[in-house]
């Protein structure tokens, strides 16, 4: 069977945000019609689980310390697998009870990011949480390893930072008129997932209104969709955080990351902000 | 990508990186001394080598986690240069060391440790640990019982003070030793040779300087062989060690970007007035056990070393050679492989004998490398000689009694050619030779010339020779086999064609 580019993959740590990613990710499957996979993903955690400090070699010390260390992480391996089949059994239950059909279950080891790479060629779109099990509890920053994942990925990747309530009936799509805003356009054009959904189209802007909104919408309305389009000007950050909650929009839709690490480290990112600010999911088009 | 390392490199482990750190920097101190005494020049070369190697390779090696200093297997390869033409040329060579274990790295040849097999590594461990302990025979050799009684006791210090509830696990036992026989020569008086008669310690920083030699072919002819030695033996036992450290952590190192690195770190301390060095497998393993796994157990242990060093140098000085001793023997019991000896009957004996060949032509040599060219070729040799017992020649007369057809079916190559043309009965009178090569695979010219060899004489003998899948059975003769990494090119090539 060829999987290339066919699976909505879900990532499922021991994490609060476990339930939402299934809900939503279980939705995007129904919706497009697309298989749902789930992920759980055993990282290895580098602290030394022994540490003898009395640094002397003795007869075979080294073949010692092998099997001293690899019965330690057997140990700690096997608990972890059995945790994250049971929390995978969990998810595929919940991911049935919301309308997926039959999803799958994987259990990889090694880093999370690694694993999405390999996995990439089949993914049609990744559902992620805001933050791992390990950082649950930082509000207002994103997880430690979703910049890398999002850098890694040139896949569609929706962020999930909230509870699903309701399929989403309204969505903002941030538009700029670059070449990534406007592949983004003709993905949200093809895709099935933006059926029946209220489309707003808003662009930010420091000068005044410009025509490119005119032609984006009408590409929209040509594949079907209801189109609300907004100028706004002032602060890209505040401007789309203050539209969303007026709005009341239930899915952000934009281009990831357009500059390389070095300019964001020097002016900041619009998707880091939106990441950490925003209130409601996120799908990152790369 | 020499620059690049993650967050979870640096700072993954910052507890157990530092405190392993510490260990590793106390057990470096003595190593680094006892190394510079083997290679015959002062303990301050040493010591600043092993300072600049920590630290460099910390940032640009390929494997976090790994230690490297001054090392015995370069020490042993540097005696004669610095004995015959001192300190400023061992230097020199020390850069340019350095400079062909770059050239490895981009050329890619970590790739080439893979014929490099087990027992060649096992042999040179082996033969490392024979040689420190070779090393310290001189300290124990015409001198008073006090010597004899004080390395005893150090040993004793070493193995006993771990199995101690708590303090065995927290405080370091070759600190013990070292700080329990300076004590006791100190307090009693006894008149021992120490480290400060060794020669000179560092008292300041380390400072940059090019190595005072004459810039002329004359200079290079006489550094040249000496680095190509120490460039292989340091890239030899920096590889080996980062296979051993990834297979302790179960992660992953990049070999060619340890080549480079091992390359950077000893200019450095060629710059810095150290002698070459590589990694060590001693201490790896020490840092490994003490809980450090990122790079800043290396950094640490190389600037705690400094700080020690510099600070220290008057106690230093007053440190017995026996204590060292003892502590350089525990090195080398740690180092040798014992499991190797009971492995000597269970393994075959041609695995057995590539690695006691090893380890003797390491120890008649003092040259590492030799040892593990001689093991690479022995292991090759034997693995050829294998290969070729599979091959075998059937033959069918047919019912008219004047044709015969011979079916070759396996490996033809150098080794088998001359086995391959033994098969063949010229003396039977016959009309026509089919030679039938379809399940044959001819690796090298010597096969299709041992080939070439029986027609001719088939023919002188009046019979028709004909040669059936001769283009199938050569195809093997090639030198690229990048391409034939897929199963279908596999097939094409070694299939039954």
């Amino acid at each position: 069977m060829d999987t290339h580019r066919t699976t909505v993959l879900a990532c499922i740590d021991g994490s609060t945000w476990k339930e939402a990613v299934v809900d939503y990710a279980a939705w995007v499957s129904r919706t497009v019609d697309a298989p749902l996979k789930l992920l759980h993903n055993i990282e290895h955690r580098e602290n030394p689980p022994l540490s003898d400090l009395s640094g002397s070699l003795g007869l075979g010390t080294r073949e010692e310390l092998l099997q001293e260390l690899t019965a330690l992480e057997e140990r700690r391996s096997k608990i972890l697998l059995e945790q994250g089949k049971l929390m995978l059994e969990g998810s595929r239950q919940r991911a049935i009870a919301a309308g997926a059909s039959d999803p799958v279950k994987v259990q990889r080891h090694g880093s999370l990011t690694e694993s999405l790479i390999e996995m990439e060629d089949e993914i049609r779109v990744l559902v992620v949480g805001i933050r791992g099990e390990d950082h649950e509890n930082r509000l207002n920053r994103i997880g430690d390893q979703l910049e890398g994942i999002i850098r890694a990925m040139h896949r569609p990747l929706l962020v999930v930072n909230r509870p699903f309530e309701k399929p989403p009936t309204r969505c903002m799509i941030a538009y700029d008129g670059s070449d990534g805003a406007r592949k983004a356009l003709d993905m949200v054009a093809n895709s099935p997932l933006y059926k029946g959904m209220q489309c707003h189209l808003v662009h930010v802007s420091k000068s005044a209104e410009s025509p490119l909104l005119d032609d984006a919408a009408a590409k929209l309305r040509g594949a079907g969709l209801e189109v609300v389009t907004a100028s706004l000007q002032g602060d890209v950050e505040r401007q789309l955080g203050e539209y969303q909650q007026q709005h009341q929009v239930e899915l952000t839709v934009m281009g990831a990351f357009a500059h390389g690490r070095l300019r964001e480290l020097l002016f900041g990112s619009v998707t880091n902000h939106l990441l950490a600010n925003s209130t409601m999911p996120l799908l990152l088009l790369r | 990508m020499l620059l690049h390392s993650t967050k979870k490199d640096w700072l993954g482990n910052i507890r157990g990186d530092l405190l392993a750190g510490t260990v590793v920097a106390l057990a470096l101190i003595p190593e680094a001394i006892a190394f510079s005494i083997i290679a015959g020049v002062d303990p301050r070369v040493g010591l600043y080598a092993s300072f600049c190697i920590a630290v460099v390779i910390a940032i640009v090696g390929g494997r976090p986690g790994m230690i490297s200093a001054a090392t015995a297997a370069m020490a042993v390869l540097m005696v004669t240069l610095v004995k015959e033409h001192g300190l400023e040329y061992l230097l020199a060579a020390t850069l340019l060391t350095g400079v062909f274990q770059i050239i490895a790295g981009y050329l890619r040849l970590g790739a080439l440790m893979s014929f490099v097999s087990r027992s060649v590594v096992t042999g040179f461990v082996n033969a490392l640990a024979i040689l420190i302990f070779m090393a310290q025979l001189p300290e124990l050799t015409n001198v008073t019982w006090h010597v004899y009684a004080m390395t005893a006791a150090g040993l004793g210090i070493i193995y006993l003070f771990p199995l101690l509830p708590v303090v065995g696990k927290v405080i370091p036992s070759p600190l013990v030793c070292i700080v329990t026989l300076t004590l006791v020569a100190v307090l009693m008086g006894i008149d021992i040779r120490t480290v400060g008669d060794m020669g000179d310690l560092p008292d300041t920083l380390p400072i940059f300087l090019w190595p005072d030699v004459p810039l002329n072919l004359e200079t290079l002819t006489i550094i040249f062989p000496y680095a190509i030695s120490m460039a292989i033996v340091g890239l030899l036992e920096s590889l080996m060690t980062a296979t051993i450290v990834d297979d302790l952590t179960d992660t992953g190192s990049d070999k060619n970007r340890e080549c480079k690195g091992q390359g950077i770190a000893n200019i450095g301390a060629g710059l810095l007035g150290g002698m070459a060095g590589c990694a060590m497998i001693g201490q790896s393993v020490i840092n490994v056990k003490s809980g450090g796994r990122g790079r800043l157990s290396t950094l640490w242990a190389g600037i705690f070393l400094l700080i020690l060093v510099v600070f220290l140098s008057p106690v230093l000085k007053v440190i017995p050679m026996a204590a060292l001793v003892a502590v350089m023997i525990m090195v080398s019991i740690g180092t040798f492989s014992w499991s190797s000896i009971i492995n000597l009957r269970k393994h075959p004996l041609s695995t057995s004998l590539v690695m006691v060949v090893t380890v003797v032509v390491v120890i008649a040599t003092h040259n590492l490398a030799f040892g593990v060219l001689a093991g690479v070729l022995l292991a090759a040799l034997f693995f050829a000689n294998k290969v070729s017992h599979f091959m075998y020649v059937a033959s069918e007369l047919d019912e008219a009694g004047t044709t015969r057809t011979y079916k070759v079916v396996g490996q033809v190559f150098f080794n088998s050619a001359d086995k391959f043309a033994a098969h063949f009965d010229f003396r039977e009178a016959l009309d026509k030779v089919v030679i039938d090569l379809s399940r044959a695979h001819f690796w090298d010219i010597s096969a299709v010339g041992a080939l070439d060899k029986v027609v001719i004489k088939f023919r002188r003998e009046g019979a028709e020779v004909e040669v059936l899948g001769l283009n199938d059975a050569s195809a093997t003769i090639v030198d690229r086999f990048g391409v034939h990494d897929k199963p279908e090119e596999i097939e094409k090539v070694l299939g039954a064609h």
